[in-house]
């Protein structure tokens, strides 16, 4: 069974959204996606100062197995990225909530309408593959 | 669901991720297949590989019958228990298998193959095996561990009677003797796929999971098939179906100090064609790659060279180097250590290196 934490928003393609204090937001990807992608040896995450769109691809996580797209959940400017993961991209598969985030985001409009999932409606997505 | 070794149970207890594999439900890994692999190059690891297939063959022929059925010449085996590594050729040189054959007795020798081709190996030497008069069997009771790394032997050795550990341990390299009773094994074996050392273990399948837990409390990591695979790699061995199949001959495999030209007047299986391949040279070759950027080199990109394309056979992430190799067939004018090419990676052209594999062996790095 993974961890889906009830405090963050999920997108279908398994990234994780974390609401910070001052407005911006954290993106990592999900319990399940670093299970299922196994032990990560390369991330590459997008520019700072990039502006995404909602659903864009914009880093790519690499496994021993396969390489996958990391889509950004929604639109809005790279504030920063995780320069720990270049040295250890382990720390997806150790603590994909925590030390394992891949960029900081300034969104450009309300998280509450960027059609994300709650943990329960992700639980599901993730439990039914 | 696919067919289950008698380690399947434990498998599951102990939070294998189980895959297909060829039919096979086995575990890739039980948490981190980078830890399982270091395990095999620091320490030791245990691996299930009872899916492969065991094949006796008994006869008054059956070494005349083995130098005509395989490209390597069972001729080299003298002493009873030495074993040899062989392509299993059709007429026109296309590779039916890679195995392993055992020298047991005069009467009787011993293959193992691999499990996904075990029906068609199966047809093509039972119907080989007709005008030599062997019989050919079938060990399905058999379960089979790989127990490889710097200590493994050690650690095998530590479970058993003083002995069966004595004789194990005196075991020269690709040897191997019917001894370990006292754990359910009925041969041992120093052979493996790793390019460690270690023992390859058939043993009765109810004293299989028994041992591995034997072998797990005494420090040995249980290992799944992503670790052997990056194993191999890293060792240069060749994964049949991947870097070898029907449509390739051995020469074109890496696989050229595998097949005993000499004796000339020795005929066996494929011969005639890979004599006219050996006298006009083989347009292909397979050889290592070594990639510099951060990324990881896959089966079936494109390789791009002076000469012409080639192909990633098997690339992966290679634990031991930080960064990713390959095996790939590429023209034969381009097959030579350190010259320059390109591997399109996920769209893009990366600078890549050619190597002669293997690219570690007992441990060390050797690129």
């Amino acid at each position: 069974m993974s961890n889906v934490p009830a405090d963050l928003h999920y997108a279908r393609s398994h990234e994780w959204l974390r609401e910070l204090p001052d407005g911006s937001v954290e993106i990592g990807i999900s319990d399940h996606a670093q299970h299922a992608l196994g032990d990560l040896v390369f991330v590459e995450a997008p520019a700072v100062g990039r502006k995404l769109k909602a659903g864009e691809a914009c880093a790519v996580v690499e496994s021993v197995k396969a390489a996958s797209d990391v889509y950004s959940p929604v639109g809005g400017e790279v504030l920063a990225i995780n320069d720990a993961l270049v040295k250890a991209p382990e720390l997806i598969n150790q603590d994909p909530y925590g030390a394992g985030w891949i960029w900081r985001l300034r969104p450009d409009g309300a998280i509450a309408a960027a059609g994300l999932l709650d943990a329960n409606t992700y639980s599901a997505v993730a439990e039914a593959g | 669901m696919g067919l289950k070794t008698p380690l399947f149970d434990l498998h599951v207890a102990l939070g294998g991720h189980m895959v297909d594999f060829g039919g096979w439900d086995l575990p890739v890994n039980y948490g981190s297949q980078i830890e399982e692999h270091q395990a095999v190059r620091r320490s030791a690891g245990v691996f299930d590989v009872s899916h492969m297939c065991v094949i006796d063959l008994v006869g008054a022929r059956v070494r005349e019958f083995l130098r005509y059925l395989l490209a390597n010449d069972v001729a080299r085996l003298r002493l009873p228990g030495k074993a040899l590594y062989s392509c299993m050729l059709r007429v026109d040189a296309g590779i039916l298998d890679d195995l392993i054959v055992y020298f047991l007795d005069d009467q009787h020798f011993r293959l193992v193959v691999n499990a996904g081709t075990r029906d068609q190996d199966l047809a093509w030497i039972r119907q080989q095996a007709v005008a030599f008069e062997v019989a050919v069997t079938e060990r399905k009771e058999l379960a089979m561990l790989a127990v490889q790394g710097p200590e493994a032997r050690a650690q095998l050795a530590a479970l058993l009677s003083a002995d069966e550990a004595a004789a194990a341990l005196q075991l020269g390299v690709f040897s191997g003797a019917a001894i370990g009773g006292s754990c359910g094994a009925h041969f041992i074996a120093r052979t493996g796929y790793t390019g460690e050392d270690g023992f390859e273990v058939m043993l009765d399948a109810a004293a299989a999971a028994s041992l591995w837990t034997r072998l797990n409390e005494r420090g040995v990591q249980s290992c799944g098939l992503g670790a052997r695979d990056t194993l191999r790699l890293e060792a240069g061995m060749n994964l049949y179906g991947s870097d070898m199949n029907e449509n390739f001959h051995p020469l074109e495999s890496g696989l050229t100090w595998t097949v005993a030209f000499e004796p000339r007047e020795r005929n066996f299986i494929g011969r005639s064609k890979l004599d006219a391949v050996l006298e006009y040279g083989s347009e292909r070759a397979l050889t290592g790659l070594l990639l510099d950027d951060r990324a990881i080199m896959r089966a079936h990109q494109r390789v791009l060279t002076s000469a012409g394309i080639g192909e990633i056979t098997s690339g992966s992430f290679a634990p031991s180097l930080g960064r990713s190799v390959a095996l790939a067939r590429v023209p034969t004018a381009v097959a030579l250590p350190g010259t320059q090419v390109q591997v399109e990676v996920r769209g893009k052209a990366l600078p890549a290196r050619v190597v002669r594999p293997p690219f570690v062996r007992h441990g060390k790095v050797l690129v």
